[in-house]
């Protein structure tokens, strides 16, 4: 192998390279070390990479660093039709892909002002609901797992399977879904696929007491989390906090009441508040809203009347395959929709829904073209992470695993 | 009266001298200022009692590519009280490609601000940790501003050599 010449080094690092690197330690009792965690580490729910300051086993300091799964999904939004972004933000938030695919549709349709049929607004509402129990499924269970609790995990997750299934058979996918359209859904709720979640909602609640019945009298679970990565009620609104992590700090804010979308309004639940702030307040308000979204999809099935699955807009919204093969008018459309985009008018909007993990906004300005002029994705997990640094401060270094697993990023989302 | 008259009257009485540009595109409504003003703009809508924009939600930058002034800063703030969400803009010229951070009113605009530059190299005056947050440090491009090609530019990341 060659070996490496002056000129194969970043300047910047040679000029330190180059610079005395002597330590010196006076007191032997009084160093401080860096530790380097991630992106390569189990408990950092993907490549986080968190560099920590260490007087002994206490943090003392924490700089988190995000962009290792930066794809500049942004860029490309800007270089694509609407239609052709909606499998990419099935990529962002990668446990509930289809409360994404809901976010976007609702922004582009925000912006070209179409009104969808209810029906489809219910199913959609359901899929998002069941996106939330899959994603909170999947928090307490690798959360559990982080302190220690394994089989929690493998029940969470058998219980999120079933989630799979459903989706398997509403849009023959399970995991990436792509099951919206812009005006709609791509196929209407089978009759076996709505038993299907009515067995399981009516199931969850009494599975989940059976994965609460391991954490919740666990001693080590509990005195591990109690007061560990507190945030107070001001702290958590100034550093952008929202979803289930901000609603642990005692704030009553929930999108789905703020700024209601879809048939929300219509619907009865209630917002779990915890005033704690710590690590085990916010698992328990992710288990009280699995409760709470189970109760929205028992509503939005018996709600749900038979109907339109897709706005008629011939002009903005994509006709059905069987169409698209058999009418000449639909083909053309088709192929205009598919070519040239749906040119929504010039403006700009921005569209929040209520996600999984916290407020999932799209930030859509259009010129009048068929692909957006810029789509900014708004994140909660990038906000969530970027308060690591106060979480952790003064806690151990195992406590750190914790935290991160409480505030539950997801870094498919974190890096765009 | 109406919430959105009263943001548009408190701001006019607070700030007399200043312009201040209201549009508004499906029922939200955006004001347009110089930015000179956006830190004590964004100082007063959070600390009235009557607004009360505690939560800031998104901070980011339309690169416009040709136009006099290229870039436009958009704040999107949330007022929890009153469920009313603002969008707060600001042009930044090429030439001058700078603003005021807004880190003093809300701790969450930290990051979003280190985004923005990385993505179209804005900078932020006084804010305390002006570094790029996804591209790497000696990167020299701007990934998100017009110019800057879909398929990147050959050379600007160090690769593995033939």
């Amino acid at each position: 192998m060659d070996r490496l010449t002056k000129q194969d080094v970043h300047p910047k690092i040679l000029q330190k390279l180059l610079e005395d690197t002597d330590i010196t330690i006076d007191d032997a009792l009084e160093n401080e070390m860096i530790l380097n965690m991630g992106p390569q580490h189990p408990a950092t729910h993907g490549v986080l990479r968190l560099l920590l300051r260490l007087d002994g086993e206490t943090v003392i300091g924490c700089v988190p660093d995000v962009g290792y799964l930066h794809r500049g999904y942004e860029k490309m939004a800007e270089n694509m039709s609407y239609y052709e972004f909606i499998p990419h933000t099935d990529r962002l938030d990668y446990i509930s892909p289809l409360a994404n695919n809901v976010a976007w549709v609702l922004a582009v349709e925000k912006l070209a002002g179409i009104e969808v049929p209810l029906r489809a607004q219910y199913i959609r509402m359901m899929v998002a609901e069941l996106a939330r129990i899959a994603s909170h499924l999947v928090a307490i269970g690798s959360f559990a797992m982080d302190v220690g609790a394994l089989t929690v995990f493998l029940w969470t997750l058998r219980e999120r399977e079933k989630i799979m299934d459903m989706w398997d058979i509403l849009c023959g996918a399970r995991f990436t879904n792509s099951f919206t359209r812009i005006g709609g859904v791509a196929n209407d709720a089978q009759p076996e696929v709505l038993s299907l979640i009515k067995k399981f909602v009516d199931e969850i609640d009494d599975n989940l007491s059976e994965c609460e019945s391991l954490l919740n009298t666990n001693r080590i679970f509990i005195e591990r989390l109690d007061g560990v990565g507190r945030i107070s009620k001001e702290d958590a609104l100034s550093y952008g906090y929202t979803g289930p992590n901000l609603r642990a700090s005692g704030v009553e804010f929930d999108l789905r009441r703020a700024a209601p979308y879809l048939q929300y309004d219509k619907i009865d639940f209630k917002i779990p508040v915890y005033q704690e702030g710590d690590a085990l307040a916010r698992y328990f308000v992710r288990t009280d809203e699995v409760r709470e979204s189970a109760k929205i999809v028992k509503q939005c099935l018996q709600l749900m009347q038979p109907g339109e699955i897709k706005a008629n807009l011939p002009k903005s919204v994509l006709p059905q395959k069987v169409e698209v093969y058999s009418k000449m008018e639909e083909l053309i459309h088709d192929f205009m929709i598919v070519n040239f985009g749906i040119n929504p008018p010039v403006g700009e909007v921005y569209h929040a829904i209520e996600g999984s993990k916290g407020e999932l906004g799209f930030y859509i300005v259009s010129k009048g073209e068929g692909h957006p002029w810029k789509c900014k994705i708004r994140s909660p997990s990038f906000i969530h992470i970027q308060s690591l640094p106060h979480l952790v401060k003064g806690h151990m270094v195992s406590d750190v695993v914790a935290i991160i697993g409480s505030i539950d990023p997801i870094m498919g989302e974190a890096d765009k | 009266m109406e919430l959105k008259e009263l943001i548009q009257q408190k701001l006019k009485e607070k700030f007399p001298e200043t312009e201040f540009e209201f549009s508004e595109f499906r029922d939200e409504l955006s004001v347009k200022l110089n930015k000179k003003n956006i830190l004590a703009v964004c100082m007063f809508l959070k600390e009235d009692s009557d607004l009360e924009f505690v939560l800031c939600e998104d901070i980011t930058a339309v690169d416009w590519a040709s136009r006099k002034n290229r870039f436009t800063v958009a704040y999107h703030i949330f007022s929890i009280k009153n469920k009313f969400r603002l969008v707060v803009k600001a042009d930044v010229d090429e030439n001058d490609c700078n603003i005021d951070s807004v880190t003093s009113v809300w701790k969450t605009s930290n990051w979003q601000e280190r985004e923005c530059y990385d993505m179209y190299g804005i900078k932020f005056n006084h804010h305390p940790d002006m570094r790029r947050i996804y591209m790497p440090e000696e990167f020299e491009y701007y990934p998100l501003r017009k110019d800057f090609p879909l398929m990147g530019i050959p050379g600007s990341l160090p690769l593995p050599k033939k």
